[in-house]
Formats: structure tokens, sequence, C-alpha cells
């Protein structure tokens, strides 16, 4: 413990020497390496939010339905009826690339405990993830570990993982994005705090034992990768869903009675950040012997017992003289109890191992004087616009095949069967829609959730990305028929102390910020991720957004697969053919110029979503809707593909005037919706009415897809080629 | 009917068989934790979906071994009706009330998607409601549901009406590609000798609810399996 602190030491842990200095000054003299092992994780990127808190806080979080926003482990919005929506969406990036299965599990499991610490019930999973180049040596294995580790965590605990999203691009070779969102439900008067309170309660170590894993994962999660990263494996911890899942019957227990006071789960810098965090909001101190804490091997210090990031941990604050109920509830479930400690009025973080004081440090200043950067950043540069005549046209028929056999447009089908997405018996609406829709348990209400974003926006205009992502999942969760409520936003960017970087993420969020501001739509709870780079490569940024949406009557829910053939195939929304940023350009235009220019990527048009959104919802609602898909990566042509196959039905398509067809069928112009309707003359009216354009594009057809007469293709090919790029990249072929 | 659901650490689908049981006949059926040695007097015993002490060691295996499970055998042996689903299923062949044993799925995958089954006979209390031959659609969630067993046991089996359902293409033939784990002689499910106690890996419970089918899959098959214990143990 009397180790000397050298600026060496210093460096290690990942301190500047102005943080280090601000520790001196909060001691009033050197720290101890266990103390500074603290302060390490504590002011880590990962758990201060350092260089992204004062972006962060330009964000609305506030609405009639917010109950609890970003601060608290989960956010919190009101559903009616008494009921809560309790979600959030969280990284696990580096350690995903560096063991991808364990690296997935635990983000999985981590991001579970955030939601039922809270005291719901996890009611569904999703994922986003994000890979390299399918030809890079390492992807494949990234892809098959990742899928693996989420479905193996996710399928044993029972909760359905219902949705997600996955894309391939270069600039994820070195790094990969592995994003976990999961939605609980509550009881509004029922949620749980890491508010302490009542010095003297008793502090209660739940769980699995304390081991020598992920100890430095916070830190680890904070620098670049560099040559030798794969050395980094011991800071990846090791998941056990089993734990897990008992965890949760015996929290959700307890919680029925009224013995907790505050509750707070082990995650990132484990029992460090959950001490320090619930002691902090309280106003209190702590005090902990860490003798008493449950360990897998005898003669871990307190350095390694504070700083490990075993999994499936959670720390309590009970009422006194409730600690027979909840050990009875504990031993149930065969999980450890342990009481390790008080709450004191002291104020301090006090620590005891062997009987030895071991660290004794003020907890206010922890939080207050953490550091809080103002990094310079410089704006994105404008980029050109493509106009659609510059572009070559390839063939319809063609252009549609390849695309739908791209590895970013593909069915995912491989990726979701490895999920189980029933358990639970509520799942309305599966995975391959715009949408995941699930049921509320003993009612007809539902929750629609989705994630997404398009990196290739954000890296060309970030403020136009950043809104795009958002508007994006406000449209899936419309195009199900739902009432979007509010988002939670996983910022997965490079290294923040580089201007470029620290401007893409200031644009990204101030995107997101008037997306968020002009649908109604405000952030609960959300997670950063930086340093997400390779020697100096950093990725495309990636503001991942997680929405949910409301739906009084699941069985009012709308989905994209065709119907019945003879209905009108409708567009809402301005086609005006922008290729630029295009998936087109990407996949199909690889050769010359076009391709090594970043383009501009279509405007978002705020008022226009609003507009086009609130009227595909009045139509659902109104019973003049069939179908219902947003237009997004691939354009048109892509999405009425996507609506075909659903349906395992052709279509008639009519060209049309104005827009080169290859612009027309796949440029990317935001705010589109295709609906099909058996009452084409109301759903006229009402978009005349609302100031929406729309156009009549076809019918729904028993046949082929055909574009003015001619065949484009067969519904068997569509889906051969639809269907053969993951499976077949997947077994090496 | 009386029933009731066994619960293990790890079990995940108690709630739907129960919401499915509960559907068909009416009356929720008592969850009983596995370290209880005594059974209320029912007229079937469930086994559910999950994965018992996360499926260590092997699938099954230590469910297996559970206080209740000297209860739920003694049960069995005399005579009341049991099933076992997906885990349920495993937990009945550790516990030797079924033979043969569940491998990894040959894809080394897990998997979950709707599946047609084969009803081989209506001659049972959990399948009087289907025809003989029969194609239904429910769906699987399992990554070790590839059933073997010997030869012999296979004959004996097949000679003794023992196969409840087998994996098939829709219109019911016994396609390989339709056999989703790569089970022994695509057999989905099966009976013991008295055909009293079934087990089966596809989840019959998840396709027992209108408000779940829609165009990404789901159907409401399963309801038959249901009203036959129903009809059958009322």
């Amino acid at each position: 413990m009397n180790a000397k602190i050298t600026p060496n030491t210093i460096a290690e842990h990942g301190l500047t020497a102005e943080e280090y200095r601000t520790i001196l000054g909060i001691l009033a003299r050197e720290p101890n390496l266990t103390e500074l092992g603290i302060f390490s994780v504590m002011w880590s990127e990962h758990c201060s939010y350092k260089s992204s808190k004062v972006w962060l806080k330009t964000l609305p979080t506030s609405g009639p339905r917010v109950i609890c926003g970003p601060g608290e482990n989960a956010g919190v919005v009101d559903i009616g009826d008494g009921d809560a929506a309790i979600f959030k969406i969280e990284s696990h990036n580096h350690p995903s690339f560096i063991e991808p299965y364990q690296g997935a599990a635990t983000g999985v499991g981590g991001i579970l405990r955030d939601v039922f610490t809270m005291g719901a019930r996890p009611i569904a999973n999703l994922n986003a993830l994000r890979f390299g180049a399918p030809d890079h040596p390492k992807t494949r294995q990234l892809v098959s570990g990742v899928v693996a580790g989420i479905g193996g965590y996710g399928n044993c605990v029972g909760v359905p993982t219902v949705g997600g999203e996955t894309n391939f691009d270069p600039s994820y070779n070195g790094n990969c994005l592995v994003n976990c969102m999961t939605v609980g439900l509550a009881r509004a008067d029922r949620i749980f705090y890491a508010k302490a309170a009542g010095p003297g309660n008793p502090v209660v170590y739940l769980g699995a034992k304390t081991g020598r894993d992920g100890i430095h994962g916070a830190t680890m999660a904070s620098a670049e990768f560099n040559a030798d990263s794969e050395e980094k494996r011991p800071t990846v911890q090791v998941g056990d869903p089993f734990t897990e899942k008992l965890l949760i019957e015996a929290c959700l227990e307890l919680m029925a009675t009224d013995a907790i006071v505050a509750i707070q789960d082990m995650g990132a810098a484990g029992l460090t950040s959950s001490s320090v965090e619930m002691a902090g909001k309280g106003g209190l101190g702590i005090e902990l012997d860490l003798d008493r804490v449950p360990m897998r091997e005898p003669g871990m210090t307190a350095y390694e017992i504070m700083l490990s990031e075993s999994q499936e941990r959670m720390l309590m604050v009970l009422q006194p003289g409730r600690e027979a109920i909840a050990r009875r509830i504990f031993d149930k479930y065969e999980l450890d109890f342990a009481i390790i400690g008080h709450l004191t009025t002291t104020g301090n973080l006090t620590l005891r191992r062997n009987g030895q004081v071991v660290a004794d440090m003020p907890i206010a200043p922890m939080v207050s004087e953490a550091p809080q950067y103002q990094r310079p950043w410089t704006k994105s540069p404008l980029r050109p616009t493509l106009a659609a005549d510059d572009v070559p046209p390839i063939a319809v028929a063609e252009a549609l095949v390849r695309l739908m056999g791209s590895p970013d447009l593909c069915s995912r089908r491989w990726i979701w069967e490895q999920y189980d997405h029933l358990v639970r018996g509520q799942t309305v609406q599966r995975p391959g829609g715009d949408a995941a829709v699930v049921r509320l348990p003993g009612g007809t209400k539902g929750l629609a959730m989705t994630v997404d974003c398009t990196p290739r926006y954000c890296h060309a205009d970030p403020e136009t990305g950043g809104a795009q992502a958002v508007v994006e999942t406000w449209r899936n969760l419309t195009a199900v028929g739902a009432t979007p409520i509010a988002i939670t936003d996983n910022m997965n960017f490079g290294n923040p102390e580089r201007p470029e970087i620290m401007g893409q993420f200031a644009g990204c969020i101030e995107g997101m910020r008037r997306a968020c501001v002009a649908l109604d739509y405000p952030v609960v709870s959300g997670n950063v991720s930086l340093y997400n780079e390779t020697q100096g490569r950093a990725i495309l940024p990636a503001p991942v957004i997680g929405g949910v949406g409301l739906l009084a009557d699941v069985g009012q829910s709308m989905d994209l697969a065709f119907k019945r053939p003879g209905e009108t195939i409708v567009l809402l929304g301005e086609t005006r053919g922008w290729l630029g940023c295009s998936l087109y350009l990407r996949e199909l235009c690889r050769d010359g110029d076009l391709a090594a220019t970043t383009w501009a990527p279509p405007p978002v048009d705020l008022a226009a979503e609003r507009r086009a959104g609130d009227l595909v919802r009045r139509l659902i609602a109104a019973g003049h809707v069939t179908a219902c898909h947003d237009v997004s990566d691939g354009g048109l042509l892509v999405a009425i593909a996507e609506m075909a196959l659903a349906g395992n039905a052709g279509c008639a398509l009519s060209s049309h005037a104005g827009v080169p067809a290859h612009a027309f069928w796949f440029g990317e112009d935001q705010g589109r919706y295709v609906i099909t309707t058996a009452a084409p003359g109301q759903a006229l009216a009402a978009a005349r009415e609302a100031g929406v354009s729309m156009a009549v594009i076809g019918t729904v057809e028993a046949g082929p897809l055909t574009l003015d007469g001619t065949p484009l293709i067969s519904l068997q090919e569509l889906r051969a080629v639809h269907e053969a790029w993951l499976p077949r990249y997947m077994d090496g072929a | 009917m009386k029933s009731a659901v066994v619960v293990f650490p790890g079990t995940n689908r108690e709630h739907d068989i129960a919401d499915a049981i509960e559907r068909a006949a009416g009356a929720r059926p008592q969850l009983i934790w596995h370290r209880e040695t005594d059974l209320p007097k029912v007229d079937l015993i469930v086994l559910p979906g999950g994965f018992a002490y996360g499926d260590y060691l092997r699938t099954g295996a230590i469910a297996a071994r559970s206080p209740i499970m000297h209860e739920v055998v003694r049960r069995a042996e005399a005579g009341t009706p049991v099933i076992g689903v997906c885990n349920g299923f495993q937990i009945l062949c550790e516990a030797g009330l079924l033979p043969g044993v569940m491998l990894c799925n040959a894809s080394l995958h897990f998997a979950c998607h709707d599946v047609h089954l084969k009803v081989e006979t209506s001659q049972s209390l959990f399948t009087q409601h289907y025809a003989s031959g029969a194609v239904i659609k429910v769906p699987i969630a399992h990554h070790d549901g590839n059933y073997y067993a010997d030869e012999a046991t296979l004959d004996r089996l097949e000679g003794e009406g023992q196969v409840a359902f087998r994996y098939c293409a829709p219109d019911g033939a016994l396609d390989p590609a339709a056999n989703p784990n790569g089970s022994a002689r695509s057999i989905a499910g099966i009976f013991n000798r008295t055909k009293t106690v079934l087990g089966m890996m596809p989840h019959p419970e998840n396709a027992t609810d209108p408000a779940l089918v829609g165009a990404g899959g789901g159907s409401t098959d399963g309801i038959g399996l249901f009203r036959s214990m129903v009809d059958a143990l009322a």
C-alpha cells in the first residue's frame, strides 16, 4: 500500500499531471495506490463523461411523459395506467473487439442490470452492431463471436432480443461497435433509485463473487487501441447469464417488499462507482469492510477488490432491520449476500482491509471536482452536393439485385434467428420489420422499439447525420403505428482529443438536439463511447439512437408486408433523387472519383418529417393503411422490395417523370414512407390537407415485381439474393 | 384440469406455458419451486423451457437431480401425465423418464424460428385434437435440440408408436432441409411407453395466442395440444 506514486504510475492509470494535481488538492496529501486506482476509474472518460458532458447538457431531457431523465441507471417514462417504461442503451465496443463472445455477452448483462436495478422487469433487448469490411480478416470472427455472445446471454436470461441493426464499413476494421439496449416495465410508483439515505443503514453486497477479472475495464475503454490491444484480454469480464437470471428474480422479489433504500448495479468500475455514486447522491459517507466482500480467490488486495469488474453483482442500502428478509430471498436463489458496511455522516469513502484503513477519501469532491473538458473542436467541412445526372445510371433491375444482396442491405435472418425473440410470449412483431412490437402482459397495450444510425451521413455532415438518426427511429416507430415517446442515445466516436472528432461529436449532438426538439422526443438516458480508433484511424461517427413508442392496442399495429393484390402503393414525402452518400453510390459506383469523394448526405427537413409522420399515424389509426414501411438505406425500390418479400407478393410499378430513374428508385431522400391502401382517395385527400406530397407508384400484384409492365425480378429470385449473402459469408464461402 | 409447472433456477418459459394452459383450461397452473419435495394433487405436471442451472454441465443434467424431481418421477411412474417442453424435454431425458439425449444443434447455433411438425398420432392425451398426419406450425428456440438415441432405441420408439412429432416441410414431407437441428429421424417429440409422458423441443405454448400472429410468422396451431390435455384430464 505504501508504493510510491511515480509519474509513470499516474500515466498508467490514464490520469494527466493536471488531474493528479487536483487529486493532491482534494486529499491534501499523496494518495496511496488504492486511492489512485479509485480516482482513475471514477475520472475515466467512461465513468466521468469528462469530454462529452458539456455537449450532452444541451440535449432536451424533459417532457410530459419523462419520470426520470439521464443521470440514473436508465431513463423512465410514463406510459399511462400507472405503468412506466425504463430503458437505456450502452456500448461494449472495446471489450467486444478484444474478446467478442464475452465482450458482447457482458454488454447484454450490463444493460439488463441498469434496467432491473430501477425496479423494472426487462421485457426486450435490442442491439446495434457495426463491423469492419467483410473482406477484413477479423470481421467474420467478430460477427460470429458477438452474435453468439449476445444470444448466449439474452437467451439464457429469458429476455427476448427483438430488434437491432448491423452494418459493415472499413472504418470499423480496428474497432467494432456493440451497443445493447434493454427495455423494462415497472409500476410508475415503484421506481428504485441510487440515492442512499439514513446514516448507519447497512450496505449489502449481492450476486456473484468478486474475482480478478475486468480490472481497469473502464480505463481500457477510455483509450485508443494500438498494436498490442490483444494483450488487453484480461481486462474483459466473463459473463454468467445463469447468475444474472437469478439476480433479476431475486431483486424483483426483494423490490416487492419495503426493504430497499437504494440500489446500484456494479457495472463499469465495479464496487468503486456503485458505492461512490450511492453515497454521493445521498450526500453521505460510506464505510466498507472489504474482508466481508465475497471473493472468488484469496489474497485479493483492496485495489483489486475495488477495481474488479466481475459481473452479476449489486450493491444495496437496506432499511434497518430488513436484512433477514433480504437474506431469505437471496438464499432461495443461492446467491451471495453479505453486509459489507454501512452509511456514515463523514462524507468519506472509507475502506478497511485486514483491519486496516486502506483508503479514506472525500466523496463529494471526487464527483464535483471531476475533470470536465471543453475540448477544442473544428466544424466538419461542408461537402459538395452530388447531382443525380452526374451519377452513372445502372439498369433498375440490376441495381436492385446488387443492392438487395449487398452486405448492408441483405437479410439479417442469420443473426436474429440466433436470438430467442419469442420468450415471454409477448412478441407481436418479430425482427425484420421497421420496429419490434412487444405487448405488455395482461392487456392490449404495447411498446414499439428500434435502434438506428447512418454513420456515413454522420461522417459527411455530423449535424444532418445526428438529426437523421433521431428521425429514422421516429419514422420506424411511426411506421408500426406507435406514438414515439423518447430516446436513449449511444454516442460512439473516435479520440475526443482530436478537434475534428470533437467537431463530429458537437455536430451530431446539435443535429440530435434540433430533431428531438422538433419532434417532442426527449433523451432520457444514454452512454458515450470515445476513443474508438486504432493507430490514429477513427471510426465513422455513430450516434446510435434507441427509440421507444407506445401503442394503445397492439392489435392495431401496422407491419410492412404487402397484403392483397390490387391494393394501391403510395409514396408519401418528397422525392428529389438524392444520391450523395447513398448505398447506390457506395455499392455500385466504386470506381473513380465519385466513390473517392465524400458527398453531402440527404438533408433532413424536420417540419416535413413531422407532417409526414403525423399523417402516417393518422392514416393507420383511421384504418386506411394495409402496410407501411419507411424509406431509408437503399431508397424507394429497396423499401418496396422488402415489403414484397415480407408479404410474399409482387407489385406493378410505374415510372415517374422529372427525376432520373436511378435517382428516383435509389435516392435516399428523407421523410418518406411507402404505404399500401385500399382507399387511395381518402389517403390522397388526407395528404393534401396535411401538406404532404403523395404519389401513387403502383399496385400490389400476386406475381413478380414489374416496372412499366416489364419484369424486374421474381419474388423467388429476390428472396434468394436477399437471403444468400450473410449465411454464405459466415460459412466462409 | 389442475396442473403444476415446476420452476427450476434458470427456467424462463414458465409464464408462457402457464398462459397457454390458462387460455385452454380456464385455470392457471400452480408454480412449484424446484426445492419443494412434494407436489399438490394435480392432473398434469409441466416441466417448462429455459436454461435450468444455466445448462451448465449438460442440458437438464443438474435440474434432473433437483429435490422436486423425485416426486415428479414417482408421480409419472404412477401414471400422472407429464409434459416437458424444450429444456423440460432435456430434463425428462436426464431423469430417465424418456430415452435418448439432446446434442448441440447440427448448425452449432441457437435457432429461433417457426418450424412445421407432423403429428405422428392422434392416439394420445396430448394430441387427440389433431388428426394423425396433420402438419402444425410452432416455433423452436434452442441450442441443444438435436435428438439422439441408438438405432435400437429409435427402432423401438417407432415400432411402439412413441414418436409424437417429427420436423417436416410445410406439406408434411420428411425433408432433411426441414430438420432444424439434425435430430435423428427428424424426431421433435416422443412419448414414454404408456404415452402419459411427452417430451418435445418445439414450443407449442408460443403458438396459442392469435394476437401474436403476424407478417413475421406465428400461428395458433399449438392450441390443439392444450385442448387435448384439457379434454383428457379435466
